[in-house]
């Protein structure tokens, strides 16, 4: 008797899959560079990080180059690394709360976060300022619902729930104030933009900001993927298996607030992605968070760069990540939730 | 005192109290002593308090006065899965959230052997299964524990506790939403494992399961506890009348020559 689980090709495959995506991102664009000069600038400039010549003839423009290695690779990666770390957030999130319908922003994450970036935005920061603030203020939401839902030693589901709903509501009030104050002209607009979610002016000094922590948080949900399938459970199932529930309750909110923060900081709010890609997921290896975490990790970081190409590719300008994400998210939760009846079986 | 004894009791309460509010106790001065092997269940009616010792035990609920002791160490000083590794515990039965097959859930048995980062190994796994199978049900491994029955999610459960190779069960009215056939089935199963020298504690709706598999027995009503000891002592019609709030009878018969016993309140 082996348990029934998916087989080594699958996982090759679904590890192939965001590879192969990644490396069609970078040949993707309005600025036409060929697959072969792509390839060749890659490892040119990859070399030359550790000062080697790559010693093949320079056949490509300079502006060929900016735009493969300081616009589409920096942005390739943020989108694998923010779809990854959402879907992943999204499942550990949907296995604590014990409840499918769950996505990583329910305690408030991204009302804090935008509250945040909108101030920034009116008080002038700069980039990083902006980032910053919206981080900040997303950490603080969280910690506010947090400590809202503990009580007497514990952190009833419940509460958590209905504390990240007051606390997003505040915030959303918080952020329509700065929003109804900002200047019209200029702030407005800004803030309206960065909220609907872009990854177009994602720049290496950025990634090299944002991926240890975010790195770093991913790899703790991955470690405790299997605690999930006890939490989920519920808080008496898990003291009689011998699991702290409060202690893991309280390292999975840390390192999901970590990703989704610094999702919302840097690429504005992404929804949908969160929530559908965990279902899908579900549906093919099934429940267990054991396989299902790796598996969400993989197929989220591939669908968000599919999502962010078709952002580049579909019109003459940008479309905002957060619209097709819904766009798209959407009608897929409803085929899932009509396919499955809503009862995820 | 263990010393002196040598051995002393699996599981004893000690002069224990509980209460919520701190103010009103819902029982006080309980004292039981329950050696190693016995299957001790625990009677009484609805709201009596008897899921709240029974959780108070377990070490889920601190008392407010007086102590649990398991294997001679107060069951505050376990950690929880230092707990979980000597005791197990079924709950009635319940729905998961996600369809998980009934061998993945067995295998979260293994959870308190595995650490913070661990996950069950194929070892792991086959030690699950091997214990489904022990105990009839390695048909269902594959099967959605969301879609089994009743009675079969609580024999999953049963496996699940099994796979923590616990030396203490304790089980919260096992059979209370069960059909017939589902209840003998589990009941079935608790006597195989008392038989197999696992220390079982079980609260129970039904007075007749003490007779059916109880080795011991404790008798609790709105006042506090009636009384604990042998079977054969402790049911009589008084003390079951004096728990219940109904007048008993217990009706002996003789039948494939073995003497059984068994109760029904007197309807008059």
């Amino acid at each position: 008797m082996t348990e029934k689980k998916p087989s080594k090709l699958f996982w090759v495959l679904m590890a192939a899959l965001p590879a192969l995506l990644f490396i069609v991102s970078l040949f993707l664009g309005r600025y036409l560079v060929s697959p072969a000069e792509v390839l060749k600038i890659l490892w040119s400039s990859f070399l030359q990080l550790f000062g080697m010549d790559a010693g093949i003839p320079i056949t490509w423009t300079d502006s060929a180059r900016t735009v493969v290695v300081t616009v589409r690779l920096p942005r390739a990666i943020m989108a694998a690394l923010i779809g990854a770390g959402l879907s992943m957030a999204g499942a550990s999130f949907q296995g604590m709360f014990q409840n499918p319908l769950v996505d990583p922003f329910v305690l408030g994450v991204s009302a804090g976060a935008s509250f945040g970036a909108a101030l920034g935005i009116v008080w002038g920061f700069n980039a990083l300022g902006i980032q910053l603030a919206a981080f900040i203020c997303g950490l603080a939401a969280v910690a506010v619902t947090y400590f809202l839902a503990h009580i007497y030693k514990s952190t009833p589901i419940l509460m958590l729930v209905l504390s990240g709903m007051v606390v997003s509501a505040f915030f959303q009030a918080m952020l329509s104030v700065v929003k109804y104050t900002a200047d019209a002209e200029e702030k407005l607009p800004a803030i309206t933009f960065w909220l609907m979610g872009s990854l177009s002016n994602v720049t290496f000094d950025d990634l090299l900001i944002a991926v240890w922590p975010y790195l770093a948080s991913m790899a703790g949900l991955y470690v405790i993927r299997w605690k999930l399938n006890i939490l989920s459970m519920g808080d008496r199932e898990a003291r009689a298996l011998g699991v702290n529930s409060e202690r893991y309750k309280l390292l999975i909110i840390l390192c999901t607030t970590v990703i989704t923060s610094i999702s919302v900081a840097f690429c504005g709010i992404i929804g949908w992605v969160g929530q559908v890609i965990p279902h899908f997921c579900r549906m093919i290896v099934g429940p267990d968070h054991k396989v299902l975490i790796p598996a969400t990790m993989l197929a989220g970081a591939a669908y968000l760069m599919v999502i962010d190409n078709l952002c580049r590719l579909v019109s003459a300008n940008e479309i905002p990540l957060g619209i097709l994400t819904a766009v798209i998210g959407a009608p897929v939760f409803a085929y899932l939730l009509r396919k499955t009846r809503g009862g995820w079986q | 005192m263990e010393s002196e004894m040598g051995r002393g009791p699996k599981i004893s309460v000690r002069n224990a109290a509980f209460s919520y509010d701190g103010v009103r106790s819902v029982w006080k001065d309980v004292n039981l002593d329950i050696p190693e092997g016995e299957c001790f269940c625990l009677l009484g009616p609805n709201g009596c308090g008897k899921t709240t010792l029974f959780n108070c035990i377990s070490g889920a609920f601190p008392l407010s006065r007086g102590q649990v002791v398991i294997n001679g160490r107060d069951v505050k000083e376990y950690s929880v899965s230092q707990l979980a590794r000597i005791l197990g515990i079924v709950y009635q039965e319940h729905s998961a959230p996600f369809p998980y097959t009934s061998l993945e859930v067995v295998r979260m048995g293994r959870t308190p052997y595995l650490g913070v980062m661990g996950t069950p190994s194929e070892k792991d796994t086959a030690h699950a299964y091997g214990i489904m199978r022990e105990l009839g049900i390695g048909h269902l491994a594959e099967k959605s524990y969301t879609q089994i029955s009743g009675g079969e999610r609580q024999l999953v459960l049963i496996a699940r506790t099994m796979c923590q190779e616990p030396e203490i069960i304790l089980f919260d009215e096992p059979t209370s939403h069960l059909d017939f056939k589902n209840q003998a089935m589990v009941l079935r199963t608790v006597k195989k494992l008392s038989a197999r020298g696992i220390t079982i504690v079980m609260t129970s709706h039904f007075p007749n399961h003490v007779w059916n598999i109880g080795t011991s027995v404790a008798m609790m009503n709105y006042e506090g506890m009636v009384a604990a000891g042998a079977v054969d002592q402790v049911m009589t019609e008084e003390n079951l009348t004096k728990t219940y709030g109904v007048p008993v009878r217990i009706h002996r018969a003789v039948s494939g020559g073995r003497e059984t016993c068994f109760c029904d309140p007197d309807l008059g």
